[in-house]
């Protein structure tokens, strides 16, 4: 068995913000989920992107300049 | 009630022969593509973009998205949310042009608009803008250097037709961005009659907003169409509507971000998955493949009738200078008696009249009459501009009325 896998979201102002990311990831082959925001995190645009903590400089990166990430969390 | 009247009035056998050249009002057919996406987005998805966090919402979500992407990759646009959606490219303009210009700037646009542009711009002087209409040339064509003179210390933008609905004459946008981003002013394009007929790309011709329709040369229904706002700009130009956006919504000012500022409202999220579509088969077919069969076409119907007499025929000869609309009149008729002989005998539709440009028919002389407009699509064939090349030809010899074919 493996270590249970730790996760961030990724949190956008707006849905279209957050499938814009959402093909980004895709095109780069960066493996992500699109999930409804976590009822202890208060966003209002209802979804947001999930992606296990190994992968979130190249998100980072990869985002920067594109698409502006409110913030970056822990689950 | 409105349906029954139409399949009384066109028959299949009707719609068979009809021949179709008023694209440049609305184009007609639609790629099967079109009418599928629409239909898949009605039965499957349905719900609400942006507004909802469960699936079918996202998946419309995902739908706009895409359609946004498709005409990002057509434009050459680099980040799709650029793009605000409005139901036409009027709409576009009206955001474009009301939402920059204040009393006391000055603006500066040609002689061959639309009065898309032009009553926008007319309303807007009455407030107190300054307007210089630079004059075109017969044909329809604008010199770039005509600009430079008119520009003064408040000139705030150019706004400029890609192409003349009126005369089909390809204006010189690259050239007169080039003037506009020297001097630094925004340039407005209204691209109503060439997204998805010619090439656009908004860097190459230094592009600030680029207004589209979507029913007309993408493909898309009516009710679609979209302005793209270069980087930035989206902090000088107000929106013309605000309201619920799904963003932001602890909030009861507008959000200040792409494309939500201009995107108040639920959007026509059919219309949009049917544009989506339309843009795709452009990208799949290839807009030069477009636009070479649509040149074809042009060039025909000019060879047929250039040398016909009693033709008056406007624009340049050229084809290559022209997108696929062309204005000629018949002497001794009126355009409203040739477009009522054309479809009634000959099936032939098109479009008689001013078509809503009076200053490009002032520029080519044919101010009130109007001209009579045919329009070619990416769907119509050589053969259907030689039936109607035969028409004009019989029109004018008088023979017209023995080709009554029912
Ligand atoms: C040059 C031009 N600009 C703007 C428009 C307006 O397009 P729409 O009626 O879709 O808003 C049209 C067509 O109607 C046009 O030909």
């Amino acid at each position: 068995m493996t270590e249970p896998e730790e996760y961030y979201v990724a949190l956008f102002e707006s849905i279209s913000q957050v499938l814009r990311s959402e093909k980004i990831l895709k095109n780069a082959g960066i493996p992500h989920k699109l999930i409804p925001v976590p009822r202890h995190i208060s966003s209002d645009c209802g979804v947001c992107l999930r992606f296990t903590s190994n992968l979130k400089k190249q998100i980072e990166d990869i985002l920067a300049g594109k698409v502006d990430v409110i913030e970056m969390r822990q689950l | 009630m409105i349906y029954e009247t139409a399949q009384k009035t066109i028959s299949d056998d009707a719609l068979m022969k009809t021949i179709y050249f008023d694209n440049a009002a609305t184009s007609w057919p639609k790629p099967e593509d079109t009418l599928v996406a629409m239909n898949l987005y009605s039965q499957s998805i349905g719900a609400s973009p942006g507004r909802s966090g469960h699936r079918l919402s996202i998946e419309a979500g995902r739908v706009v998205f895409e359609t946004r992407d498709a005409l990002a990759q057509l434009f050459g646009i680099h980040d799709p949310l650029r793009i605000v959606f409005t139901k036409n490219a009027t709409e576009a303009l009206n955001i474009a042009i009301s939402g920059l210009l204040k009393p006391g700037d000055h603006a500066i646009t040609s002689s061959m608009e639309h009065n898309s542009v032009m009553r926008p711009l007319r309303s807007l002087e009455d407030k107190g803008l300054e307007l210089s209409i630079i004059p075109c040339s017969g044909q329809g064509d604008l010199n770039p250097d005509d600009i430079v003179p008119h520009i003064q210390k408040n000139t705030r933008a150019v706004i400029l037709t890609h192409a003349s609905n009126v005369t089909g004459t390809i204006l010189p946008v690259a050239d007169v961005g080039k003037i506009a981003r020297e001097h630094g002013l925004i340039f407005c394009v209204d691209a109503a009659q060439t997204a998805g007929a010619i090439p656009i790309d908004v860097d190459e011709m230094l592009i600030d907003l680029l207004a589209f329709t979507g029913h007309k040369s993408l493909f898309g229904p009516q009710g679609t169409g979209g302005l793209y706002i270069r980087n930035g700009l989206e902090k000088v130009i107000a929106p013309v509507m605000t309201g619920g956006t799904g963003s932001k919504s602890e909030f009861e000012e507008q959000p200040d971000f792409m494309p939500d500022k201009y995107e108040s409202g639920t959007l026509n999220t059919i219309g949009l998955a049917g544009l989506g579509a339309g843009v795709r088969y452009i990208l799949s077919q290839g807009i030069d493949a477009i636009r070479a069969s649509e040149e074809v076409l042009t060039t025909a119907f000019l060879r047929g009738v250039q040398s016909m007499d009693g033709v008056i025929l406007y624009g340049h000869r050229n084809a290559s200078r022209r997108i696929a609309v062309v204005s000629f009149n018949i002497r001794d008729m009126s355009p409203s008696e040739v477009a009522l002989a054309l479809d009634e005998r000959y099936h032939i539709m098109s479009r008689p009249g001013l078509h809503c440009a009076p200053s490009a028919h002032k520029t080519i002389g044919t101010f009130p009459a109007g001209t009579n407009r045919f329009s070619f699509g990416y769907f119509n064939t050589v053969d259907q501009v030689q039936s109607a090349i035969e028409a004009i030809h019989q029109l004018i010899s008088g023979k017209g009325s023995y080709a009554r074919n029912h």
